[in-house]
């Protein structure tokens, strides 16, 4: 029998390929299969080709990449602080950056280039990273950096909450709001442009911290004596996190559970150490929320739904299965 | 071989001075480390390993700790951390395998040769037959020797084990010290936190024993362990057998 291991991978590259496929030939101009190759090749109806390559192929890019950093983020951190509850939010890394874009929004920023809100959005990860390096210290322990985090979190979440108690009228407040329940629609290829290089950078940050991880297997003294230099794979770590996540955030909104329930869903496919979840927490990330944002626009609803409640809902029976899973297990 | 030497290392934790003033130079050979709870034992080795914030000097084969990379340091030096932690429920031949990470390049995959250092640790510690058992599963016991041959796969020219006994039957704990002893015979430079005293005086060569963060006591086993520093250190009385060499703890004094 081939081990469940070696099956993993075919099954996330054919996922992530149909969710590819899916995002780019559904909406809710109806274009049949052949017109969208048509399309894409350059031949075709001129209006069918806009509609394929600037609203849909940018938004399965951007469905595409950020999945995949929020997977990889949820995967790193959880190997990283050693629990399986982990994802980018613990850090505080999402909520930072939200509240670097709900600035913008509030103090019509974003009205004034379409840059400034992604923009706003890194600099407030990048800020939250800042403090949180300041509170956490140079202790290596996984709880002072969750409390750091849950610290800094709590503070963005705070002053977000402060923008719309402020707004100056239903609107703004209504603008802030849709934001954050996240969402890739009409999102262009210059959101493309922004996301793109910080998600790479925090890719390449992550990606190749799996010997650390391993090693944190057998505690901080552990992996210190193996060889593994903490204070780096932490520095790598935070700042893979929050300019990625920030990256992500800031062109998509806030979008949970994707993080946390991807490499839940994987681990029991993989030999169970955090280097094996990390690639393949990109892929399924990458065809999870792919595919969340597929079912947005198929799913009928006065408003197009959000993404992040589609993904908050697709992630709570998903967790509680693998909750009751792993009662029996642990 | 390898020789740990410190001088007049100190450690101080939350403004608690754990250890003061330790000065030794630990060559090949199986040497013991003795105390009563919190008296500084973990902490002296983990600040030889460097892992732990320290004045004074560490110097591994007249190197400084300090000065040598991590990566170095763990290819010179096997540790066996006290505590049994283990965080993923990661097979027992993936946790044992973990210990030939220092000898990997970067981007690499083990290879035959890593895998034969992983069957002979898992041969010599008795755990050929929990390979595929989840280590998180395992009772106590069978984690310190699965653990204790993590260490072993490392097949550095020194080893340092805190605690290896700790939670072992009888036959394993007289298994654990035939490991170690083997170690020390082929050559290695061993250290072991240890607290049962027959055991100690049997099998090692040397004894360090520590007191409230100091070396109180160093040399060979017969001449360390007396009913004085049992009643000085840990404040018991003993009973002493010649042959077979036996120190067995009797009353407390205090």
């Amino acid at each position: 029998m081939i081990p469940r291991s070696r099956r993993l991978w075919p099954v996330l590259i054919v996922l992530v390929l149909v969710a590819a496929a899916l995002s780019v030939g559904i909406g809710t101009a109806a274009i049949p299969p052949g017109r969208v190759l048509a399309a894409l090749a350059g031949h075709g109806d001129p209006i069918e080709r806009a509609i394929l390559v600037e609203l849909r192929l940018p938004r399965a890019v951007l469905g595409l990449a950020v999945g995949a950093m929020l997977g990889l983020s949820g995967a790193a951190l959880q190997g990283y602080l050693r629990n399986p509850l982990a994802e980018p939010s613990v850090l505080g890394a999402s909520n930072g950056a939200a509240l670097g874009a709900v600035i913008a929004l509030y103090f019509g920023l974003a009205q004034w280039h379409p840059a400034a809100l992604p923009a706003a959005a890194i600099a407030g990860a990048l800020a939250s990273l800042a403090v949180l390096a300041l509170l956490a210290g140079r202790a290596e322990s996984p709880l002072t950096l969750i409390l750091a985090g849950i610290a800094v979190g709590t503070v963005s979440g705070a002053g977000i909450s402060l923008a719309l108690n402020l707004s100056p009228n239903p609107f703004a407040a209504m603008e802030i709001a849709s934001w954050l329940l996240g969402s890739l629609e009409d999102r262009s290829f210059r959101h493309v442009a922004l996301a793109l290089p910080c998600i790479a950078a925090g890719v390449a940050l992550l990606a190749f911290d799996g010997r650390a991880l391993d090693a944190l297997t057998l505690g901080e003294d552990g992996a210190a004596a193996l060889g593994i230099d903490l204070a780096r794979t932490r520095t790598r770590l935070l700042l893979g996190v929050a300019i990625g996540v920030g990256g992500a955030v800031a062109v998509s909104g806030a979008i949970g559970f994707v993080g946390l329930i991807v490499p839940h869903l994987l681990r029991p496919f993989t030999d169970r150490s955090p280097s094996a979840l990390l690639w393949p927490s990109a892929a399924g990330g990458a065809a999870l929320l792919t595919l969340a944002d597929v079912a947005v626009r198929v799913i009928p609803a006065t408003n197009e739904l959000k993404l992040g409640v589609v993904t908050a809902f697709l992630g709570v029976p998903v967790f509680l299965l693998h909750l009751k899973r792993e009662r029996r297990l642990w | 071989m390898v020789t740990i030497a410190a001088d007049a290392l100190a450690v101080t934790l939350g403004g608690r001075d754990v250890v003061a003033g330790v000065s030794v130079r630990i060559g090949a050979g199986l040497t013991g480390i003795l105390g009563p709870n919190g008296a500084g034992k973990s902490t002296l080795v983990r600040a030889l390993l460097g892992l732990v914030p320290s004045r004074g000097s560490v110097r591994v084969d007249d190197e400084p700790v300090a000065a040598m990379s991590r990566a170095t340091l763990a290819r010179r030096i096997a540790y066996l951390p006290q505590g049994q932690a283990v965080h993923w429920p990661v097979s027992a031949e993936r946790l044992v395998m973990l210990g030939r990470l220092p000898h990997l390049g970067p981007l690499s995959h083990p290879g035959e040769a890593d895998r034969a250092a992983v069957r002979r640790a898992m041969t010599v510690a008795e755990v050929d037959h929990l390979a595929d058992r989840p280590a998180t599963e395992l009772s106590g016991g069978e984690r310190a020797r699965v653990l204790l041959a993590r260490a072993l796969a490392v097949e550095a020219p020194a080893l340092i084990a805190d605690e290896p006994l700790a939670s072992l039957d009888p036959a394993h704990q007289i298994r654990g010290m035939e490991i170690l002893r083997t170690q020390a015979d082929a050559g290695a430079t061993v250290l072991a936190v240890l607290h049962d005293l027959t055991l100690a005086a049997r099998f090692c060569d040397r004894l360090l024993v520590m007191d409230g963060g100091r070396l109180v006591a160093d040399g060979a086993p017969d001449a360390v362990l007396t009913p004085e520093l049992l009643g000085a250190v840990y404040g018991i009385t003993g009973w002493f057998g010649d042959d077979p060499r036996l120190v067995v703890p009797m009353h407390r004094l205090r």
